[in-house]
């Protein structure tokens, strides 16, 4: 976390193979990401991450099925229909969206169309989910199921990296790493973590 | 890469901005639908004015008699030579199956001048001696009456057929049919009125303000000579006419004891390098329309390039998105290539079909004015048309496209 034009987002899209470093080294599973071909990239951003982002950044005029279902479009290995279909639909059960999945994009709430943003990026169920601000767009209650599902996700092994610079959603991570104008500050494991209230999400 | 995803992709895109697939699709509708218009008109256009043409003798062959030192430089008649040589005799041989199998119908022709006299007007007017056959043969018509028969252009019948100019003219509003007129002082019973034949019909301009009497008659009484002026033989079918030049020449030189061609003392023309040229020049007329329509369609695929590089920067978001979860380049190029491609072959087959009607339609409404227009539609106009058309979207698709496959989506994240 960090305060405005720390640079924190431009880390994170450097991370998810969104940008290029101008300088220095950016080791992925243990290869040097600056020499990956553009085909190895937009495999990687396929298959090995998922992206969240502030503004949602759903399609318009598409449903929330098209929506989650767009990374298997440029998935190279699946094909069948069934298998999408299975894919999309369990996405959507772990953000408990499953009941929207033929509403247009246009027609959800900031929370449920973050939400099924995240149903989205975990459609290919990748190591890593990069979450820019989700909860910036959104009330504290809509906020606070977000920050649920993404703790729920972390559990079941996925790695979340988030960045934010509210200190409140900052302590929902067991590290933060702080960034001053481009620098990293200071790297704490978070003491007193806090666990998104354990209420149900509305449906 | 897996074809049908960014088939399916840009189908989606295309089915969710109708209004705007629509808008850039109507440049190629324009541009195709006057390529098929313009290309139909043009040949239907041309097929009218060979049509007419034909009408007025391209399948006939002259035969003047004296010879002419090419067949290009004016025969001798012309020149105010009378040539003596050239019979009714040899006509009918002419017309005879059995010498030129060829010809379907002959006309032979004595010109002169005379006063025509009627109700105390008098006018000095040309008059024409022909035979029976001069209806067929030149396609004249009868609007009034009727024309003399096989038995007067014979037995020196002292009748006359004249023309809408000249029955205008010494009758105004009265009836011509039945009444006598003079010429050369001797009585000619009217018997028929032409139909105005207008100032269109190739060397027959004169018909309308003339005097049409039986060939006989003309030659014995009016002139009193025993020879042709000239002869129109009526071939088959044009391509017929080398071989019916050849028979008619073979038969004049047996009848005229000539065994050395150079010594002929007639020459046989035909029709054919007229029709020649009235089609170089309708050709060119329909290229020259060909390209206005080329240049409707280029007009159209820039449209469609400007929508598609309009819909780029609208999407900068949306293929950055794309990119974010793993779209290849090649994917957004071959999504905007399949959506301009899509539009422009959409746009081609309405724009065929808009042609098609319209063209149908300009002939429906021509044909009631009274033309004989016949409602032509080429099959390799409409494969070029909609070849072309798929062709534009891509070539005007491929910098859009490249364009957006450019982007990085990190600036297209961040885009507003």
């Amino acid at each position: 976390m960090g305060p405005s034009g720390s640079g924190k987002s431009t880390l994170m899209q450097m991370l998810g193979f969104l940008d290029h470093p101008t300088s220095g080294k950016y080791l992925f599973e243990g290869e040097d990401a600056g020499k990956f071909s553009e085909e190895k990239l937009s495999y990687i951003r396929n298959q090995k991450i998922g992206f969240v982002f502030q503004t949602f950044n759903l399609l318009p005029r598409t449903t929330v099925f098209e929506n989650v279902e767009l990374p298997l479009l440029y998935d190279r290995g699946e094909t069948s229909q069934k298998k999408v279909q299975e894919k999309v639909e369990n996405a959507l059960k772990s953000v408990s969206m499953e009941h929207r999945v033929n509403y247009l994009s246009s027609q959800l709430s900031g929370g449920e169309k973050q939400r099924v943003a995240i149903a989205r990026a975990l459609v290919n169920n990748p190591d890593i989910i990069f979450a820019d601000e989700p909860t910036g767009n959104l009330d504290s209650k809509s906020g606070t199921q977000i920050l649920k599902i993404l703790q729920q996700l972390n559990r079941q092994g996925h790695t979340i990296i988030l960045v934010t610079h509210e200190t409140f959603t900052a302590q929902h991570a067991e590290r933060i790493i702080y960034i001053r104008d481009g620098q990293i500050v200071a790297d704490d494991i978070v003491k007193d973590r806090k666990v998104a209230a354990d209420e149900e999400i509305l449906k | 890469m897996k074809l049908i995803n960014p088939i399916k992709i840009s189908y989606k895109n295309l089915t969710a901005a109708k209004f705007r697939s629509f808008l850039t699709m109507l440049g190629i509708i324009i541009g195709v639908g006057s390529v098929i218009l313009i290309m139909a008109i043009g040949q239907s256009a041309q097929e009218l004015i060979l049509d007419q043409v034909k009408g007025i003798g391209t399948n006939l062959i002259g035969v003047i008699p004296g010879a002419s030192s090419s067949e290009k430089s004016p025969p001798a008649a012309a020149m105010g030579i009378s040539i003596t040589t050239f019979t009714y005799d040899d006509l009918e041989a002419l017309i005879n199956p059995r010498n030129v199998p060829e010809v379907e119908d002959g006309t032979g022709y004595v010109v002169g001048s005379e006063t025509v006299s009627y109700n105390g007007l008098d006018k000095a007017l040309s008059f024409t001696g022909t035979t029976a056959s001069y209806i067929n043969v030149e396609t004249a018509e009868v609007e009034n009456g009727r024309f003399f028969t096989k038995e007067e252009e014979t037995n020196l019948s002292k009748v006359a057929v004249v023309g809408s100019k000249m029955a205008a003219d010494f009758f105004g509003n009265d009836n011509p049919v039945g009444k006598t007129i003079k010429i050369k002082d001797q009585n000619f019973n009217v018997i028929g009125v032409f139909k105005e034949r207008g100032s269109s019909a190739f060397g027959l301009a004169g018909q309308d303000n003339s005097v049409f009497v039986p060939v006989k008659t003309g030659q014995k009484i009016l002139l009193g000579i025993n020879y042709l002026a000239y002869a129109r033989l009526k071939v088959k079918s044009p391509d017929l006419i080398p071989s019916a030049i050849a028979n008619t020449k073979t038969t004049l030189r047996e009848r005229h004891k000539i065994k050395d061609p150079s010594k002929d003392d007639f020459s046989v023309r035909d029709q054919a390098s007229a029709l020649e040229t009235i089609t170089n020049i309708t050709n060119i007329l329909r290229y020259f329309l060909l390209a206005i329509g080329t240049i409707s369609l280029i007009v159209g695929g820039v449209g469609i390039m400007n929508v598609m590089l309009i819909a780029v920067n609208q999407r900068v978001r949306e293929v950055g998105l794309r990119k974010a979860v793993g779209a290849r380049n090649s994917e957004i190029i071959s999504q905007f290539l399949i959506e301009s491609a899509t539009i422009s072959s959409l746009g081609g087959i309405v724009g065929i079909i808009l042609g098609i009607l319209l063209a149908l339609l300009a002939s429906v409404i021509i044909q009631a004015l009274n033309y004989h227009w016949p409602f032509i539609i080429s099959i390799p106009s409409i494969s070029v048309a909609f070849g072309v058309s798929a062709f534009i979207g891509i070539i005007f698709g491929i910098y859009p496209a490249r364009k957006a496959s450019r982007i990085s989506p990190m600036e297209a994240l961040r885009y507003e």
